[in-house]
């Protein structure tokens, strides 16, 4: 890893500043970032650790009823929440528990990672990426693999989650990284039913709307019986050809729905 | 550089680091605390867990100066004080729960961070709880029946395959 300065600010305002700096690279559990930085896939100038920015840890309810989880929550503090069961299950089984233990919902999204189990939740929960400057709905944040809406030094403080009547995210797990091979989260409101597939994409998480119409009419795996998704533009590699994930994308989408509580 | 100050082990210590100086760097070179090991150094073998503010973590993939400040746990302060093995340890020796040991270190401390969470974990939850831990050697079974014996559990039904 090439050196650089470390600085850990303890606001979100000057955690900004911090990032003003050339090649500065905000650092929220390090889980993927550091491993990267060992690989010299990215070699900041300098380092802005986001741990000590206490403004932007924990979970709450705001006066809408939504889930509000600061950027910088670790995944076991959201396994550990329940009030959105379907959320916390999926927080429960990123990566091992010392990983959950540092590990930020803040820095898996900035990430966007296509076989990441969080941008799946995000999505379907139609939740809102709150930064230190604005909010961004879900359907405008992710841009494509490892790309989002974020601009050069923006954070994310804040997600804010809309909770569905049921959901469910269900993984089928690549055997050796335990990262999703295909991962679908399904979210019910009363309005609508949201369907979001991470892992699949070459396009990173997307909305399988066809599946959502459907199951917007009758929330039964049923109603997936008629639907197919072709492999075309799905990630292939030797864990799995494109055609095999987007078959999957379909059981796992009737599982999600058979379990979703 | 930047000095960092932690308590490791109940005692407080201090040194110089570059920000880019991992944790498990500074435990085995600066303090000499060599039973945290490094196997693959890419936070998939769990040899390098260790316990920062009663949280397990990858000492291989969290920075020293990250840990400034807090309360460090290795597993050359797992012993009991009169120098004897602590009841995780001693489970590990009585029910051969390694072979060569490299895992070993990592194992006792995922085991001891398990335990605090649950006393008395199903088989299944320990599993669990081990997936970011491996060992080479023992196929997991007498791992899993060290730590179940540590729960204070009755283990005769488990049998040695």
């Amino acid at each position: 890893m090439h050196n650089f300065e470390f600085v850990k600010p303890g606001t979100v305002a000057d955690a900004v500043a911090a990032l003003k700096g050339d090649e500065a690279q905000a650092l929220g559990g390090g889980q993927t970032l550091l491993p990267t930085m060992k690989q010299r896939l990215a070699a900041p100038e300098t380092l802005v650790a986001l741990s000590g920015v206490d403004e932007m840890k924990g979970i709450c309810k705001d006066d809408e009823g939504r889930l509000c989880i600061g950027g910088g929550t670790t995944h076991a503090a959201v396994a550990a929440d329940g009030s959105y069961p379907a959320l916390s299950a999926m927080a429960s089984h990123i990566g091992d528990p010392a990983v959950r233990n540092r590990g930020t919902i803040g820095g898996s999204l900035a990430n966007n990672d296509p076989a990441a189990c969080y941008p799946s939740a995000v999505l379907a929960s139609g939740a809102t990426v709150t930064t230190n400057t604005r909010e961004i709905a879900a359907d405008d944040y992710f841009q494509g693999m490892f790309s989002t809406a974020l601009e050069e030094g923006e954070i994310i403080t804040e997600v804010k989650f809309p909770i569905p009547e049921k959901a469910n995210y269900q993984k089928f797990v690549q055997p050796a990284s335990r990262f999703a091979l295909v991962g679908v989260f399904v979210a019910k409101f009363a309005d609508g039913v949201r369907v979001a597939i991470t892992g699949a994409s070459e396009e990173g998480v997307f909305r399988w709307t066809e599946a959502e119409e459907a199951l917007s009419a009758n929330f039964s795996p049923a109603a997936l019986d008629s639907l197919s998704v072709s492999g075309e533009g799905m990630i292939s590699d030797l864990h799995g050809t494109g055609a095999y994930r987007a078959h999957l994308i379909k059981v796992m989408t009737g599982r999600a729905v058979s379990a979703a509580a | 550089m930047t000095n960092v100050t932690m308590t490791v082990n109940g005692k407080s210590v201090s040194g110089n680091v570059e920000g880019r100086t991992l944790l498990s760097s500074f435990l085995r070179d600066d303090l000499r605390l060599t039973g945290t090991h490094v196997g693959c150094d890419t936070s998939q073998c769990g040899a390098c867990v260790v316990h920062v503010d009663g949280l397990s973590v990858k000492a291989c993939t969290m920075l020293a100066a990250e840990a400034d400040g807090a309360e460090v746990k290795t597993i050359e302060g797992m012993a009991n004080a009169d120098g004897s093995l602590s009841v995780i340890q001693q489970a590990f020796q009585d029910h051969h729960g390694l072979q060569c040991g490299f895992c070993t270190p990592g194992m006792v401390m995922t085991a001891a961070a398990l335990l605090k969470e649950n006393p008395k974990p199903s088989e299944t939850e320990v599993r669990d709880y081990l997936e970011g831990n491996i060992c080479r050697c023992t196929g997991y079974h007498n791992i899993v029946k060290a730590i179940m014996a540590a729960s204070g559990q009755d283990v005769s039904a488990i049998a040695a395959e």
